[in-house]
């Protein structure tokens, strides 16, 4: 359970959030949580509601306003996956979703810098307002861009934050090459225990171009097909968000989508019916780009929280029964 | 990696595969365990368990028990992580229950485990010879023998007729003995206190019935017997009997 002083720390997070977007034109929206459909993505477990399926994420709903012609809007609502518990996962979390019409997930970068340099003035007073980091914050205060997370500097340059390409950060920091990963299936791994670890303290940094079989929702790279325009935002290690230019072929995102639902049917998942109303919508999609960030991951960040538990109002183990002899 | 050689199969190979258990079958190198490629002799049919013996990947945590390759593992250390639009990744690290040995793997959410089939029974101390340490079922009368290497520090507090819980492995293998946590030794040799003593030191050390040595307050004597946490195998109180 948050005290008093981080539950208004993380309203006044949440308000300045309300408050970039605002500035920046952007409509805020909010759209259905239960819903008929899923999106099939064969690592994300939908949870079921009477039928229904509870969202994973608002991207489908989004899509859906997008394509009857707004063009800038944002959203922060309560998503639901299951089986996703650990220091970095809840079960039942905050996104923020933002989508511009136009935009490619380049533009869609430096939508992000500004937002979370947006945030940092905040995120220093914030920690500077914890008694004992007082010492530690006096010389990043000056500099401006540098905040403590667990006891290491996060450094926020203002100038470009780094692009890195997936392959080259299998060169740089992997044991064994994107190609070899790829074909032995330790992509995931070696990206969380090799690479992850080693991302976004001096600088935070986009990964981006992701192989085509990881691309989701997002749309290929037209000169280099084998990837896809998408990226992960990553501050002291941490995955914070995920951004990328849409796919808008709706014929394309079929053809991802019964694969994912083939496979799920493999896992023994059940899974929910083609989205068709989501398809048809995409063909009335613009050009856009669209970004997912875990709220409560980029407050237990600033706010210099050791795990997401830790960053939220009330988390599961505060529906525990007390301990025998505790008040 | 545990769960490599699944995801690698062609999808339509995947739904056979996956309705088996695939925790089979590794050997040991040094100090570590080393998965084996899974061959279609390797695995073991899940219909073999009762799914309530079975433990999947989204089980596991700090403290769990499970079985692989015959040996019960305690896992030490537990982390979920998952990356963006990625699979669900299990990192754990384990320790062998009767070798000691660690090892660290990461898992994935088709993975399942046995439960270690582990049971205590309360048992009575008979008596140790050379490095074997003796103990007698209280109901059946069994006996068993346990090495001083299984004992570990237990051996430190051990006296004869001492009932203690003794860890069985698949029913029959006694891997460890639990003490109880407080056990009272008499004390067979203390230095006397000299008053006046400016050393600074508040405790000295004495010698109790089995041997074993620990630092005591200046008060206790010869011949008192005094309580021990077998847990720490540090002194609690003195005892008047």
């Amino acid at each position: 359970m948050l005290s008093p002083q981080r539950l208004r720390q993380r309203a006044v997070f949440v308000q300045q959030i309300r408050a970039f977007f605002q500035a920046h034109d952007y409509l805020e929206v909010e759209t259905p949580i239960r819903l008929p459909f899923s999106i099939p993505e064969a690592n994300i477990r939908a949870i079921q509601s009477e039928g229904a399926w509870l969202q994973t994420s608002p991207e489908l709903c989004m899509k859906l306003l997008l394509a009857a012609g707004n063009e800038r809007l944002f959203q922060i609502c309560r998503c639901f996956r299951g089986e996703e518990v650990g220091r970095l996962h809840l079960s039942e979390f905050s996104m923020l979703e933002w989508y511009q019409v136009g935009w490619d997930y380049q533009d869609l970068m430096q939508s992000c810098e500004a937002f979370i340099r947006s945030l940092l003035p905040w995120a220093l007073a914030c920690q500077e307002s914890e008694d004992s980091r007082q010492l530690a914050q006096a010389s990043a205060v000056k500099t401006g861009d540098c905040l403590q997370y667990q006891n290491r500097s996060l450094y926020f340059p203002a100038t470009l934050w780094p692009r890195l390409t997936v392959e080259a950060a299998f060169t740089r920091y992997a044991s064994i090459s994107l190609a070899e990963a790829l074909a032995t299936d330790r992509f995931d791994e070696c990206l969380v225990v090799e690479i992850e670890p080693n991302l976004g303290w001096a600088a935070p940094v986009f990964l981006m171009d992701y192989p085509a079989e990881f691309a989701a929702l997002s749309r290929k790279k037209t000169t280099d097909p084998s990837v896809a325009e998408r990226f992960e935002l990553y501050i002291g290690g941490i995955e914070l968000a995920n951004g990328f230019s849409e796919l808008i072929d709706p014929g394309e995102q079929r053809a991802r989508f019964e694969e994912s639902l083939a496979e799920m049917a493999a896992q023994g998942q059940k899974v929910a019916a083609m989205p068709e109303r989501f398809l048809t919508a995409l063909g009335a999609m613009k050009e856009t780009a669209g970004i997912a960030l875990g709220l409560d991951r980029l407050f237990m960040l600033l706010a210099d929280l050791p795990h997401i538990e830790a960053a939220v109002s009330l988390s599961p183990p505060d529906f525990l029964a007390p301990h025998p002899g505790l008040p | 990696m545990g769960g490599d050689n699944v995801s690698k199969l062609k999808p339509e190979d995947k739904k056979d595969i996956l309705s088996i258990a695939l925790r089979s079958g590794c050997k040991k190198m040094g100090n570590h365990v080393a998965w084996p490629a899974h061959s279609a002799d390797n695995v073991i049919p899940i219909t073999s368990c009762s799914e309530k013996n079975m433990y999947s990947a989204s089980d596991l945590r700090k403290g769990l028990k499970v079985d692989i390759d015959g040996e019960p593992y305690i896992i030490t250390d537990f982390d979920f992580s998952k990356p963006g639009k990625g699979q669900a990744l299990y990192r754990t690290k384990m320790r062998n229950m009767i070798t000691g040995n660690q090892f660290t793997q990461t898992y994935r959410s088709h993975d399942k485990f046995k439960k270690a089939d582990l049971e205590e029974r309360t048992m009575q101390f008979l008596y140790a010879q050379g490095d074997e340490y003796h103990f007698m079922d209280t109901v059946s009368y069994d006996q068993v023998a346990l090495s001083k290497e299984q004992l570990g520090d237990s051996q430190k507090f051990l006296m004869d007729n001492m009932e203690v819980a003794v860890l069985f492995y698949a029913g029959t293998r006694p891997i460890a003995v639990n003490l109880p946590i407080f056990v009272n030794l008499a004390v067979t040799r203390a230095d006397p206190w000299a008053k006046g003593d400016t050393s600074g030191t508040d405790t000295k050390p004495v010698t109790v019935e089995t041997g074993y040595e620990l630092q005591v307050p200046p008060f206790v004597e010869q011949g008192d017997k005094i309580q021990i946490d077998t847990r720490s195998g540090e002194y609690i109180t003195r005892v008047k009997e």
